[in-house]
């Protein structure tokens, strides 16, 4: 059973009215469980309303969407993914550790299992010692790691991400990179990764989906066999080089070449 | 203690240093020009009629103060369940909300008389439902957007959650309230004394601090009169400080310190 399947899936936005916008146009996309796949390209290619349909907090015009062989529906009554997004989205009310059990909480779970859970995840992302803190007293890039930590407290089998990174510094980032790969190789939980940032894309993924706009589409998918255990080594390979350089050729195609509609005029 | 008692003194002392200077150039004003009790009084003889009539003036602000704290309880306790059902209910909002901007509208002193000629003008009613309608409506309108402002990553995460309407009602939008009911209560403590010796200028009985100021005034007693000012000030001064005192204790960390998440 795959992760995700997406299946012939338009998104139109005001359909048939004079601001009709073609978000997204005949994505089909198949995620198998264990994978890491990452979604680029250009403002306005879709990634993120792609990301967002999986999630079902918006729904296709038309195609169809089954998450762990479920109706997205389903799987998202079912809480079966966690999610997070470029902003922490902490609730600035609660403690870090209150934070990360709220999504047991609306599961109903007790609160002894909820307080052991919430610790043994503030454990994964190296935070143990900030339970009892407020948000605002934590600096970015820990916030960014307490939401992953609420995103994966449940154990759900898949993550979906909204450039989490976006608003971190490159140090940060690249550290905090390091640190979603181990959590998600001790976590076996499948990611769905967007960003703008190619380096970021082939450091993290199995699998980079290239993506365009006007109309938003797929226009190629990379595999990246750079082996399960990366590090910061990594980041200095010829093949992670290699492998940039394809993602960035194939960006350059998506945004100029392709089919007469790609062409840009400014 | 003491660790968090000298910041709060290096911030006070500037401000009290200022207002006793300020006292300072009043009185010595006073005092060169030679200005005569009925233009301008001096400090020192304010200072004389507040201590020897400290009593009377203690009893007039129990009087304005018990009227103040009435329109702040009802106020709010209305404030709140209203938005609340604003909140749930927009057909209501669309309803209700142009209609209490223009009652807002109405200068709140008018409806004093109508309210006298309603309950008889010897009855502290008409001066509490006068606070209250004033503390209602600024309570309403902060709760009631406290409640609507969901941060959209928020709201984005709950439906992730599959949270009910309820859910989100009980772990977003009343947490998200809270601060603003705080900042609402700190707007509307000092109206609420002022709405409450407004009141008293409208007939009733006359035992409250509006009534002691423009009757001593009116009697050429201004030192006395100003002496009953000094007790507004008091007043006034007393339930900004139980506000604050609230907020400090219901929202620990204090609303002050906490920036929001960056956007």
């Amino acid at each position: 059973m795959s992760a995700v399947e997406v299946l012939g899936v338009d998104k139109i936005f005001n359909a048939g009215k004079t601001g009709q916008v073609d978000a997204l146009v005949g994505i089909d996309l198949t995620v198998e469980p264990g994978e890491f796949v990452s979604l680029i390209g250009p403002s306005g290619c879709g990634k993120s309303t792609l990301l967002r349909l999986i999630a079902n907090l918006t729904e296709p015009s038309s195609g169809g969407i089954t998450v762990n062989g479920k109706s997205a529906k389903q799987s998202r009554l079912d809480q079966d993914y966690g999610m997070a997004f470029q902003q922490a989205g902490l609730f600035e009310w609660r403690t870090v550790a209150r934070n990360v059990e709220l999504p047991l909480e609306l599961k109903g779970w007790d609160r002894s299992k909820r307080r052991a859970r919430a610790r043994e995840m503030l454990e994964l992302v190296k935070l143990p010692d900030f339970a009892d803190h407020m948000p605002w007293q934590l600096s970015g890039g820990m916030q960014q790691r307490i939401a992953i930590a609420r995103a994966l407290a449940a154990h759900p089998p898949l993550l979906l991400m909204d450039e989490p990174f976006g608003a971190l510094d490159e140090m940060t980032r690249e550290h905090m990179q390091a640190e979603l790969l181990r959590i998600c190789a001790e976590t076996s939980t499948t990611v769905i990764f967007v960003t703008h940032s190619i380096p970021e894309a082939v450091y993290l993924s199995t699998r980079v989906v290239v993506m365009s706009p006007r109309p938003g589409r797929i226009t190629d998918i990379i595999d990246v066999p750079l082996g399960g255990a990366r590090d910061d080594d990594t980041r200095e390979t010829g093949g992670f080089f290699e492998k940039i350089t394809e993602v960035r050729e194939a960006l350059r195609g998506a945004e100029f070449g392709t089919g007469a509609r790609g062409i840009e005029d400014r | 203690m003491t660790a968090r008692l000298q910041p709060m003194l290096r911030t006070l002392w500037p401000p009290l240093v200022f207002g006793a200077l300020m006292l300072g150039v009043w009185q010595f004003v006073v005092r060169w020009f030679d200005l005569q009790p009925y233009f301008l009084v001096a400090p020192s003889d304010i200072w004389r009629e507040f201590t020897s009539n400290w009593s009377n003036i203690w009893e007039a602000m129990v009087v304005s103060g018990t009227n103040a704290a009435y329109g702040m309880v009802f106020g709010t306790v209305l404030g709140v369940l209203m938005s609340f059902l604003l909140s749930r209910f927009t057909t209501l909002d669309h309803l209700v909300t142009p209609m209490s901007i223009a009652i807002n509208a109405i200068p709140a002193f008018v409806l004093v008389s109508v309210f006298n000629n309603m309950w008889g003008s010897t009855s502290a009613v008409p001066k509490r439902l006068m606070v209250t309608l004033v503390v209602f409506f600024v309570v309403l309108v902060n709760v009631a957007k406290g409640l609507r402002q969901v941060a959209p990553v928020h709201a984005e995460l709950m439906r992730s959650y599959a949270a009910s309407g309820w859910q989100v009602l009980r772990k977003v939008r009343v947490p998200n309230a809270v601060p603003y009911l705080f900042t609402a209560l700190r707007v509307a403590a000092p109206l609420s004394v002022i709405y409450a010796y407004v009141s008293e200028y409208f007939g009733g009985a006359q035992n409250g601090l509006g009534n002691r100021i423009t009757s001593n005034i009116a009697n050429s007693k201004n030192a006395v009169g100003w002496a009953y000012v000094a007790g507004a000030c008091l007043l006034g001064l007393g339930f900004y400080i139980i506000a604050n005192v609230l907020e400090r204790v219901v929202t620990p960390g204090g609303a002050a310190n906490r920036t929001r998440e960056a956007a």
